[in-house]
């Protein structure tokens, strides 16, 4: 029996979720067009809305109005299915994130684990769509995206153990509490935190790691054959997979919510979107890195010093 | 299916050998061909069994539509070859035409031809450098090199009247004078350049995913360099220190002292490494030149009609690509008898089978970028 109360809850969850997911996508494109625009002698977006803020909604308007075409060999239920799954998970994986103390849609004691477990599902839905549109191309991207998957996933989880070994705890909340009465954690575990960046940027696909859709080698990777809307799905499951990437990376190593003067909300969307500008810095530089050599530098760089760093934390640990 | 097959073969069907084997059809239409060029890749996963070019789908006649034309009118189409080097191909026609005449040319003109077309190689190095950061998934080098090509375009403008497909030298000169603005424009370019150079090296030549990418990729010996007719900085990324300019002097290069840049590495590297060097060599060349510019006319006396005495005659330049030799044949009317075109482009394409076999397919659009191919020149 569902009660009132809970039922409002919830309504205001997704409500709120759907919103923070929304404008979250408007605002990082646009931010991502002028970060970037500013690192070319250019400007960005500046002619719709003020700064050009409304662009997005403009392109946005765009893509929904654009005819969606099925190539003629794709299988179709798998073609549709595909950005589905890309963005569903990132969508519920908010769902346990913290704003704040009290701004949190359900608390979950094992939130980390969803959230980790979710962001699985992201390369599920890059699988399927490389392989449903019955693409070349689009399945090499594909084929890059779960042969990567394994080498960031693992340091990725190495990082996150010691956290769970300092804070006692799975729960995103307990997390930032147990940070308030130390320090943030990434003064703790400051080679964790550098993997932990790295890995997020392979996770999202981000340059320099994109080569699930690198663009001069791939055409477009796996969202070859997409367009309009489909396409815009997948684009707004990469900026909100970049959100909770940053947010989980916030609130595991920089203490969440915690900071002086401002309201906890706020410094939370700050440290957000210091993670998501360096991730728009990174790509902004950097050349594309080749996929073998992001497989070897995965295999053999980031997975020993990440193993290293979770048994020298956890050594230290049971000494004390 | 390792060996190397002269002639683009187009087995469309996977071989039975391998269930893994799939042909990839890159191109005409890809981002990373930079034009109309398609290949085929005959695939192993990620790794690339065999490519094979197909060529000729912007292929316009350029030799056949020579011999219709008379010789000041096949001037203009000159430019529609090497887009991005079009004085360069001015300077070939023009010199060819001056070579079967006996036309004499003004030291001014020859002075501004040289500038202009050093300012034009700067442009298209540029150019190259960008789109060569593009191939790799860098895009911000891209957008500097174009904020300084555009300044160079601007400069050009002002003279010669158009931004990339310039017609402007002229049999026996050039079509204006250059002015005291300009002279004063080009030296606050050299300024600027020079000051962004290093900043290039900064943002890319030290970057570590651009070593990876780019050391001991898509390596030519200096062996195969003859063997496939290779020139311009493929050549000189190999060790070979053949520049046109220096090996058969044109127009004013005997007396400008340059230098010519040399790798020995021959991979994507050394070729990234000359192109930039020629950069810093066009500067100082062009420094010279402003120094020394005589006064006078820029324009010599020539009939308003040509008509080359009956013969033939080539004429070798150097182009930001390499060596472009133009042949023709004159039969002493107004009108070529044979015009034959050996563009650079061509020839530098043809050791990129040989190169790709084997790599991955990231590698194989970096060396494809870093051949610097101008694909109507290609097809011509």
């Amino acid at each position: 029996m569902i009660s009132e109360i809970t039922l409002i809850r919830t309504l205001l969850s997704i409500l709120g979720i759907t919103v923070v997911v929304g404008v979250n996508a408007i605002f990082v494109v646009w931010f991502e067009r002028k970060v970037a625009g500013h690192m070319q002698y250019r400007l960005g977006p500046t002619e719709v809305g003020p700064a050009g803020l409304l662009q997005t909604v403009a392109d946005g308007l765009k893509l929904v109005s654009k005819q969606i075409i099925f190539p003629q060999s794709a299988d179709k239920p798998i073609f549709i299915l595909a950005p589905i799954i890309c963005l569903v998970p990132v969508f519920i994986a908010l769902v346990p994130v913290p704003f704040s103390a009290t701004w949190q849609a359900h608390e979950l004691d094992v939130g980390l684990l969803l959230v980790i477990a979710l962001g699985l599902l992201n390369t599920l839905g890059i699988l399927l769509a490389g392989w449903g549109c019955d693409n070349k191309y689009a399945l090499l991207g594909a084929s890059r995206a779960v042969a990567q998957i394994l080498a960031y996933k693992i340091p990725l989880l190495l990082c996150i153990l010691p956290i769970i070994l300092l804070s006692g705890s799975f729960s995103l909340r307990e997390i930032v509490l147990v940070q308030e009465q130390s320090t943030w954690f990434a003064l703790y575990q400051p080679v964790g935190f550098l993997i932990y960046l790295i890995a997020i940027t392979l996770e999202t696909n981000r340059s320099p790691f994109d080569f699930a859709e690198a663009e001069s080698e791939l055409v477009a990777g796996f969202h070859t054959e997409y367009s309009g809307m489909m396409f815009s799905l997948f684009f707004l499951a990469e900026y909100t997979y970049m959100l909770v990437a940053s947010a989980i990376a916030a609130i595991l190593f920089l203490g969440g919510w915690l900071g002086p003067f401002l309201p906890g909300p706020v410094w939370m969307l700050l440290k957000i979107y210091f993670f998501l500008f360096l991730m728009m810095w990174f790509r902004w530089t950097f050349p594309r890195v080749r996929v073998d050599q992001m497989l070897s530098f995965g295999w053999k760089i980031l997975l020993p010093i990440s193993l290293l760093n979770f048994l020298i934390t956890a050594g230290v640990m049971a000494a004390l | 299916m390792f060996e190397s097959q002269i002639a683009p073969t187009y087995h469309l069907e996977p071989s039975e050998e391998q269930e893994s084997d799939f042909i990839l059809n890159l191109g005409p239409q890809h981002p990373g061909t930079h034009g109309v060029l398609r290949v085929i890749l005959h695939m192993d996963g990620e790794y690339i069994l065999t490519a094979d070019p197909v060529l000729g789908y912007g292929h316009r006649m350029q030799e056949k539509i020579a011999e219709n034309m008379t010789w000041a009118q096949v001037l203009p189409y000159m430019a529609r070859m090497d887009y991005l080097s079009a004085l360069s191909y001015n300077q070939a026609w023009v010199c060819l035409v001056e070579k079967m005449c006996g036309y004499e040319v003004p030291p001014r003109a020859e002075y501004i031809r040289v500038l202009t077309t050093e300012l034009n190689r700067i442009s298209s190095h540029l150019l190259w450098f960008g789109a060569f950061l593009l191939d790799l998934g860098a895009f911000t080098p891209f957008l500097h090199a174009f904020e300084d090509r555009e300044k160079l375009l601007d400069l050009l403008e002002t003279i010669t009247g158009s931004r990339l497909t310039y017609c402007f030298f002229r049999f026996g000169g050039v079509g204006a004078d250059v002015d005291a603005t300009f002279l004063r424009e080009t030296q606050e370019f050299l300024d600027q350049m020079r000051a962004h150079l290093p900043g290039y090296h900064e943002l890319v030549t030290g970057n570590v995913i651009f070593e990876h990418r780019t050391k001991n990729v898509g390596v030519i010996l200096p062996f195969d360099t003859s063997g496939y007719g290779l020139s311009g900085p493929v050549l000189r990324g190999s060790g070979e220190a053949y520049d046109v300019r220096v090996k058969e002097p044109y127009s004013i290069y005997p007396e400008l002292k340059f230098n010519v840049p040399v790798e020995q590495t021959g991979d994507c590297m050394g070729r990234y490494l000359v192109r930039l060097a020629e950069i810093d060599e066009s500067l100082n060349m062009i420094d010279q030149i402003l120094a020394n510019i005589p006064d006078g006319d820029i324009q010599a006396k020539v009939p308003k009609i040509i008509k080359p005495p009956e013969g033939e005659a080539s004429m070798a330049v150097e182009t930001p690509r390499g060596e472009l030799m133009i042949y023709a044949v004159s039969d002493g009317t107004k009108i070529p008898y044979r015009v034959k075109y050996r563009v650079p482009s061509f020839a530098n394409l043809s050791i990129f089978s040989k190169m790709a076999r084997g790599q991955l397919l990231a590698d194989a659009l970096a060396i494809l970028g870093s051949l610097d191919l101008v694909i109507p020149e290609i097809d011509r």
